[in-house]
């Protein structure tokens, strides 16, 4: 009964959709007001339409309820029930109803929280967003229905790929999923302001909280995707440039740009047919993201529900949407003014270049990805684009960027005094060379470009301190004052600077001066790796509640002095009759050492074991920037200006000061 | 001019668009890559038995002089393997070849289960649960099969299931790989 509920609500939201993307937009044009205000009330009643649908499906998960042919092909009854409810989004159907379901909320949000939107404004987005769920609501109820039953229901389900139990992919996708999805409210704000023909400074700073939210989410969900694929994965690979990889990428990428260049609306109101195209172009990216996933166009270590048929729907629902906005681009943006002029030298032409040079990175990943496709086409070769590939070109783009990151925050706007700002950052300069040349010195091994890059990482280190230091006075008194005064969102962008600085020392340390080796070890071989020293002492049995263990004893010390001890094990399951092997890992800021053990090597090595050991410095800076990323991202979210409807904002539109 | 400037990301996303509709067209198979490991070695590797079936388990030198070789990549929760698995052992009876597998990402009283159902014709079988051995052999699916000559060298890669005209492609490689060697 309850997944029978579940569809006739889907098929209740996909009417107030319908009704959505017709009534409030046409009231727009008329100025019926009654028209434009029916759109909250429709928004948030497919949201709680959809949300009750994806709670049916749930439902069925959790209950396994084997009567529903996606529960029987996603689930089994013995599962932890974590992975029941995982389950729910583990497959085309369920993954794309969470889709329609984020898609209908980030509605609902604007109709709830964005009160002090021009009610004109708000209806279009409403109605924009309208097309987008009828687009996908009919494209679920038609081609992709996840309450359909089958009879006789099994006795038990068909269960998921055991790999894919595992947590980190159970709360990957719906994380990767928000930011996809959210910025689908920033197209339609984007669309409706192309109808409107009028983008001004008010309409960044609606669209702002919205970029924001999508973009932590997309950072996020990115992030855990890499740190899921480097310790659960165990290949102590946390990046690889796969095409699934590179779809997530796109539109961070593209989403980074727009957070950028909204700035620039919202205080300069200027760059604004720009800003409209990076919003449209996110979203097609997150689109086109969709469409590779489950297309089996490219080929990918990650694809699942591969289906040309169900391709070729939601090639169709891009083409509309997405051709669709860039003609009405194409069409209204040369009617938009630009504003506020600017110097060559300006926080307006860095923020220029960094979104010149973001989008040359997007366009690079999106060549590199669509490569092979490309070649087949024309000449029938077949190839896979790899990391060589993304390095030579992905890198070279990067590290002006970073460079520039580091000067524009000193930049003021319309016109800034460039000798000054140099004359300013000169001691930082020669700080930082000294700290490149100390990290040349001290590597042993591993490509140049790796000093240069860190060296450029600490470059964007001091110079954010500086900049910061700078705007709250530090070293005068009533810093803290000051400090609680500044606008959280200057806060957030010093701290999600830094936070990439972060994980750009993780990324150069972990890839370029990772160190591997395998050896064969009996009682008292000692192995050198990374200035330790290993020395393996013998394995010992064990017995662990329903395992015997083989847990060797590795005893690490560095120039003589002890370290610590690691205790990798082979663990032998009599009952499942299977073997795992548990590495141990020596966790630090510094890097991480992993050890592991598989059985003697062969015959002839009677009483020999096989070591591995690696080495991966500076790796958990990567996760230690990715949160410094999401949390700059939060402060300046919490920022006054961007308090959307919130009750105490009662700055009314355009009283606040643009600085 | 600048009209034209406006229109060029709709140009730009026809012609992509463009590639992508004739992507999406049938008998195209995106894996079907040629693998990096053709006229090279078996890649180094070390894989413990699959506990509970009986045979070897499989590393890089029981690959080497022993005569032309199927390695073949299976998996109890892939549907294709089931459906390649009776026309592949009856290929290797008919016409006196070597098979031996890896069992990747299993669980193994899964695959022995499997292995009890259909029929075991493989010699040895390496077990590959994390996958490992799987990226040093370059796997990007299951099934896929490799024809490993008497130098232990890779010749031939397949990927995708021995049904239908792959049966007829595969065993115009094995006839090749035979020939050749």
């Amino acid at each position: 009964m309850i997944p029978e509920l579940g569809q006739f609500a889907l098929s209740l939201a996909l009417m107030a959709a319908l009704v959505q993307s017709v009534i409030p937009i046409w009231g727009a044009a008329r100025g019926n007001t009654v028209w434009m205000a029916s759109g909250q009330a429709t928004a948030v009643t497919q949201a709680v339409l959809t949300a009750f649908a994806f709670g049916a499906l749930m439902h069925a998960f959790v209950v396994s309820d084997f009567t529903v042919s996606n529960v029987v092909e996603n689930s089994h009854s013995l599962k932890p029930m974590i992975y029941k409810v995982a389950g729910t989004w583990g497959s085309h159907e369920g993954s794309l109803l969470l889709w329609v379901l984020i898609l209908a909320l980030f509605g609902a949000g604007v109709a709830l929280l964005g009160s002090n939107i021009p009610a004109a404004l708000k209806a279009r987005t409403l109605s924009v967003q309208a097309w987008i769920s009828v687009g996908f609501l009919s494209f679920m109820l038609f081609t992709s229905n996840p309450f359909e039953r089958v009879f006789p229901p099994p006795l038990d389900g068909q269960d998921l790929n055991p790999l894919l139990q595992d947590f980190g992919l159970a709360i990957h996708p719906p994380l990767l999923y928000i930011g996809y999805v959210g910025f689908s409210i920033v197209f339609s704000f984007a669309v409706a302001a192309l109808i409107e023909g009028r983008v001004d400074p008010a309409w960044a700073r609606w669209v702002r909280p919205w970029t924001l939210v999508s973009w932590m989410a997309l950072t996020g969900g990115i992030a855990l995707g890499s740190w899921w694929a480097y310790y659960e994965l165990g290949w102590g690979g946390w990046w690889f440039w796969d095409p699934v990889e590179n779809v997530s990428f796109m539109p961070w990428l593209a989403g980074t740009a727009l957070l950028h260049s909204a700035i620039v609306t919202e205080k300069r109101d200027t760059f604004k047919a720009w800003t409209i195209l990076l919003a449209i172009l996110t979203f097609s990216l997150s689109l086109f993201g969709t469409f590779i996933v489950r297309s089996g166009v490219l080929t990918s270590v990650h694809a699942f529900a591969v289906d040309p048929e169900r391709g070729m729907y939601i090639l169709i629902l891009l083409g509309i949407s997405i051709l669709g906005s860039l003609a009405l681009f194409a069409w209204r943006a040369p009617a938009m003014e630009s504003g506020g002029l600017f110097a060559p030298i300006s926080r307006e032409a860095g923020l220029l270049i960094n979104n010149l040079l973001i989008a040359t990175a997007t366009a690079t990943v999106l060549f590199g990805t669509l490569y092979p496709l490309f070649l087949e086409a024309i000449t029938g070769e077949k190839i896979s684009v790899g990391p060589p590939f993304f390095n030579a070109s992905f890198i070279p783009i990067t590290l002006p960027l970073i460079m520039v990151m580091g000067l524009g925050p000193h930049l003021s706007w319309k016109r800034a005094d460039l000798p000054g700002v140099l004359a300013r950052l000169k001691w930082l300069g020669v700080l930082v060379l000294v700290a490149t040349l100390v990290v040349g010195w001290l590597r042993d091994g591993g490509p140049l470009l790796a000093t240069i890059s860190m060296g450029i990482a600490f470059w964007l280190i001091g110079a954010t301190i500086q900049d910061w230091a700078r705007r709250v006075k530090l070293t005068q008194s009533g810093a803290w004052a000051r400090i609680k005064r500044m606008p959280r969102a200057s806060h957030g962008m010093s701290l999600a600077h830094l936070g990439l600085a972060v994980l750009m020392m993780g990324a150069i340390g972990a890839s370029a001066w990772k160190t591997d080796t395998v050896s064969f070890a009996e009682p008292g071989t000692v192995v050198q790796i990374a200035g330790f020293d290993v020395e393996f002492q013998g394995v010992s049995q064990e017995r662990g509640p329903n395992y015997i263990a083989q847990v060797a004893t590795l005893n690490v010390t560095r120039e003589g002095e002890y370290i610590t001890q690691l205790f990798p094990e082979r663990r032998f399951y009599p009952v499942a009759g299977s073997t795992t092997t548990e590495s141990a890992i020596r966790q630090t800021l510094a890097g991480d050492l992993y050890a592991s053990i598989a059985e003697p090597a062969s015959e002839q090595a009677e009483g020999l074991w096989t070591l591995r050991l690696i080495y991966e410095p500076l790796v958990n800076f990567l996760w230690l920037g990715s949160v410094m990323l999401v949390l700059g991202g939060a402060l300046s979210l919490s920022d006054r200006r961007l308090r959307v409807g919130a009750p105490r904002a009662k700055a009314p539109i355009g009283a606040t000061p643009a600085e | 001019m600048q009209r034209l400037l406006f229109a060029l990301p709709l140009l730009l996303a026809v012609i992509i668009g463009g590639f992508a509709v004739w992507g999406l067209q049938g008998g195209r198979d995106p894996s079907d890559i040629p693998s990096a490991l053709i006229s090279n070695p078996v890649p180094q590797f070390d894989m413990g038995a699959l506990e509970g079936a009986g045979v070897p388990g499989l590393k890089t030198e029981d690959l080497k002089g022993q005569g032309l070789t199927l390695v073949n990549v299976f998996a109890s929760w892939c549907g294709p393997c089931r459906a390649e698995h009776p026309i592949l052992t009856r290929m290797v009876e008919e016409q006196n070849l070597r098979v031996v597998a890896i069992n990747y990402k299993d669980k193994p009283e899964d695959a022995v289960e499997w292995l009890d159902e259909l029929g075991n014709p493989y010699e040895r079988i390496g077990y590959d649960y994390t996958g490992r051995g799987g990226i040093e052999w370059g796997v990007t699916g299951v099934p896929e099969t490799f024809i490993v000559n008497d130098d232990g060298v890779v010749v031939h890669r397949f990927a995708g299931p021995i049904v239908g005209d792959g049966k007829r492609r595969f065993q115009e490689a094995v006839d090749a790989a035979l020939g050749g060697s």
